[in-house]
């Protein structure tokens, strides 16, 4: 026998997972510390991962908006498909766009 | 096949309304087909206007018929139109849109309103391109190449780029609609894999609408913006690449052609198993490798710009990519060849145009080898050899299959049957009148005759007299079945639900459907082409 | 005749159009559509991304100079002002969920006023920018890329000078595109508002708020993403 629906169930929400506010505000609050972190750890020199401390924290951010605030994670896994497809494809575009100009013997302009 | 002479049914969904508002703001997903149908066939006779005067420039050598500067023009709107206006939506927007939704059994498309819109979009940006070409031209090709499209040429950049900036939204809006419709809207029963291939080669294409398009409207506003506020990204004064361009550009240009073509092998998928009477060799690999086609096609645009000065390395990575596309589409040829094995062909108009495809898409589809090679590349690239190239996958391969599959539904769509005969001599004209534009094309560009040039060494006469001679038979090859398909509206004979025995849910409701499709959600117990069994019951008006 | 949205619908609610078989199928067709619509929009700003990186691994200099240029104290409370409406955002689709109407309409407010400051801050921040390159000469310190572009402003000459207009047309290419998207997403919520005050949603029909939700969050991603690339480029 399962247990009554409670106020966030999908059973009392015909209309799908109801978040509570309570994580909707640690998420808020998780997301400002963050932003914070942002720039503090730009006033740090990490020499080449630089690039890559300050993506990590915005896409750790982002995911943190994607997840919660648009409800990816009570989401079919459809919605999931769909944002990684999204992703992957920008990366190949990234990715091979950057297997020509990483691989260039010769700077982008000789000056003028 | 039933005995009694067919009858049109009383209510269907063309028998609602004749009025400009029934179809200027309609919903319903077939008259929507119809409309684009309209447009993209005024969009073809414009396309091939500009085709003519090519060809009729190349006659000569000495470039005489026309300056150089509107053989410019001419080439470009050619390439626009026909890319842009005509190849991109021709099947998704016309048969994709009317079929669908009858394919899994649904009452419409998801977003039946965005479906509209998108024609309207479609429209307000034809509508701007045309006004650039009318009004001044565009001498860039179809390709925007900076820094010329950006800093030095003098015609109406902006407004053909803002124009097709906004057609791309209609691209988008369609392979929206039908991503969401194929996975929400099908029929019970009606699982993935007993979808039809052509739903499945929409889905597909789809995905590359989606993914893909995005990346050339920002491009090309990127160069509408250099035009007018001197952003400076291409421009290598100030330190830009005009090479990043040819990647942002090709990144879904080359995804782009792939748009262009799986629709077209998705029809013929369809014609190929009906009328062979046999149900078609390897579906599922036949469905894999469009999804294939379509994530494979993402990997490979930088063999457009092997000669351009972008870096060895990742050309050789981009060559061996190119050849790894090749292998889905040559799965799916080896499929429909056996299922042509040991069948008992049919050899009506349909069926003419997919061994015209088979063929065709073949020759293509091989002399792309010779262009991924770096080496040999080097020698072909931007001669005439890349022009017969792409003309005989576009061409000879997407159009091939576009007419074949209007042949096959036009009874689905109106009602009625189209007069046999002259489809056969159409699709005769056609396949000769193909060959012999393009195939001396070949010859040229092995020969070293460059393309977009308005002149050319008087040895090469020849075969651009037989090149344009060819464009003329094949210009009639296009008239006639323009003519008689549009005559059997009015006067052909009713056909009946299923005139050729087809299976497939379209075939079990009326020809015209009915406004809602079926008059019961369908309920699917068969698997897609089960030949095997007698023809199904079709359903009376 | 029951409120609109106030319970779950067989096929007699008024919400349900005729081509769909129950209000899920419609809800889940129409937020996957919106997903799909966001993919295409990570592609549509992936490939001003791709500009970026190609040039900022090229120019890195040319990109720290630029960057110092922008004032990183307004675009972090910017941020944290485009982080504050995705949550005024999120409540707002919470609020239709459970059925409190008045409540939508608030948030959706709230989330449109926070929206208009982070405008505001953006047109305050262009404003700097492009007025020294308004009028005659001389155009000290337009940092708007072309003719009138004042390198020495930037306190870089030669080669350098003329690459950080590249800089800047991302800049100016990027938040503009990004701003852009939040004009037009705010005269949406604002409709959506007004038909939320009418009593149009709830929790078994909300899936409008639902998905102008989804669109606002992925501009607040965007620029999550902004920030840190184009106002933080070495260190401070």
């Amino acid at each position: 026998m399962s247990a009554p629906p409670t106020s966030t169930s999908r059973l009392a929400h015909p209309g799908g997972h109801v978040v509570s506010p309570r994580v909707y505000v640690a998420v808020f609050l998780a997301l400002c510390v963050l932003t914070v972190v942002t720039v503090v750890v730009n006033g740090y020199d990490f020499g080449p991962f630089n690039l890559i401390v300050a993506l990590g924290v915005a896409i750790t951010k982002a995911s943190l908006v994607v997840l919660y605030f648009m409800h990816a994670r009570y989401s079919p896994k459809l919605t999931g498909v769909v944002i990684a497809s999204a992703v992957a494809f920008f990366v190949i575009l990234l990715f091979l766009i950057l297997t020509d100009y990483l691989s260039r013997p010769w700077p982008l302009t000789a000056g003028g | 096949m039933s005995s009694e002479p067919a009858a049109l049914p009383t209510e269907h969904y063309l028998s609602g309304g004749w009025d400009l508002k029934s179809w200027l703001l309609t919903t319903d997903h077939k008259r929507i087909g119809i409309l684009y149908l309209v447009s993209i066939t005024l969009m073809f006779a414009l396309g091939s206007f500009y085709a003519a005067l090519v060809r009729w420039n190349l006659m000569v050598p000495d470039g005489s018929h026309m300056s150089a500067d509107t053989y410019n023009k001419a080439f470009t709107g050619h390439g626009v139109i026909m890319v842009f206006f005509f190849l991109i939506p021709s099947i998704p927007a016309t048969l994709g849109n009317f079929l669908i939704p009858l394919m899994i059994g649904a009452k419409d498309l998801a977003f039946p309103r965005i479906n509209l819109l998108s024609w309207y979009i479609y429209v307000i940006g034809g509508a701007l391109t045309l006004y650039a070409l009318v009004t001044g031209g565009l001498d860039t090709g179809w390709t925007f190449y900076t820094p010329y499209s950006t800093v030095f040429a003098q015609s109406k950049v902006e407004i053909a780029a803002i124009g097709i900036f906004v057609a791309g939204f209609s691209s988008i809006l369609t392979g929206l609609n039908f991503i969401v419709t194929i996975h929400k809207m099908r029929a019970p029963g009606m699982t993935w894999f007993r979808m039809p291939l052509f739903v499945w080669a929409h889905y597909a294409t789809s995905i590359i609408q989606v993914l893909g398009t995005p990346v050339v409207a920002i491009t090309i506003l990127l160069v509408a913006l250099e035009r007018i506020v001197h952003l400076g990204f291409f421009d290598p004064n100030r330190g830009g690449d005009p090479i990043l361009f040819q990647h942002l550009f090709w990144f879904y240009s080359h995804p782009a052609v792939y748009i262009m073509i799986l629709p077209s092998m998705g029809v013929i998928s369809e014609i190929v198993t009906c009328f062979s009477r046999k149900r078609i060799f390897g579906y599922s690999f036949i469905a894999m490798s469009s999804l294939a086609i379509a994530a494979i096609g993402f990997l490979v645009w930088a063999h457009h710009m092997f000669v351009t000065g972008m870096a060895v390395y990742s050309a050789m990575v981009f060559s061996a990519l190119t050849y790894l596309v090749a292998v889905p589409s040559a799965i799916k040829t080896f499929n429909w060849t056996a299922t042509l094995y040991r069948a008992s062909v049919q050899w009506d108009t349909p069926m003419i145009y997919v061994f015209c495809f088979i063929g065709l898409f073949l020759i293509g589809g091989l002399t792309g080898l010779f262009l991924g090679n770096l080496g040999t590349d080097v020698h072909l690239t931007d001669t005439y050899f890349v022009v017969a190239h792409f003309h005989y996958i576009m061409v000879g391969g997407a159009i091939m299959g576009y007419l074949g599959g209007l042949h096959y539904w036009w009874p689905k769509i109106t009602g009625r049957k189209y007069i046999e005969a002259w489809g056969k001599v159409s699709s005769l004209l056609v396949f000769v009148g193909f060959n012999l534009t393009f195939f001396p094309q070949f010859v040229l560009g092995y020969l070293g005759m460059p393309r977009r040039y308005y002149v050319y060494p008087e040895e090469f006469q020849v075969l651009n007299v037989l090149s344009t001679a060819g464009a003329t038979i094949l210009g009639f090859g296009y008239v006639f079945p323009f003519s008689y398909l549009t005559h059997s509206v009015f006067r052909g004979r009713p056909a009946g639900p299923n005139p050729w025995e087809a299976k497939g849910l379209e075939w079990t409701t009326t020809s015209p459907p009915p406004t809602e499709n079926f008059h019961e959600v369908p309920i699917v117990t068969e698997d897609a082409y089960d030949y095997a069994s007698p023809p199904r019951e079709a359903e009376r008006a | 005749m029951p409120e609109p949205g106030a319970h779950a619908g067989a096929a007699s609610h008024p919400e349900l159009r005729h081509h769909f078989e129950s209000l899920d199928q419609q809800r889940e067709a129409s937020s996957l559509g919106m997903w799909v619509f966001i993919a295409q929009e990570v592609l549509f700003f992936g490939g001003l991304f791709a500009t970026y990186t190609v040039y900022r691994s090229q120019y890195p200099d040319a990109f720290s100079a630029g960057s110092h240029h922008l004032n990183w104290r307004i675009g972090f409370l910017n941020t944290l002002v485009l982080i504050g409406s995705s949550l005024t955002m999120a409540m707002a689709v919470h609020s239709a969920a459970v059925g409190k109407s008045r409540r939508i309409v608030g948030f959706l407010l709230a989330t449109v006023l926070l929206g208009s400051v982070f405008l505001g801050v953006k047109y305050f921040e262009y404003g700097e920018k492009i007025r020294p390159c308004l009028g005659d000469g001389p155009y000290t310190g337009c940092l708007v890329p072309g003719e009138r572009f004042d390198a020495s402003a930037v306190h870089l000459e030669g080669d350098v000078g003329r690459r950080v207009q590249i800089f800047f047309s991302l800049y100016f290419a990027m938040t503009g595109l990004h701003a852009l998207h939040m004009i037009v997403g705010i005269p949406i919520i604002l409709t959506i508002a007004a038909l939320a005050g009418r009593g149009a949603y709830g929790p078994a029909y909300h899936t409008p708020v639902e998905i102008v939700g989804l669109y606002w969050h992925f501009v607040d991603i965007i620029w999550i993403f902004l920030f840190p690339l184009l106002y933080l480029i070495g260190a401070h």
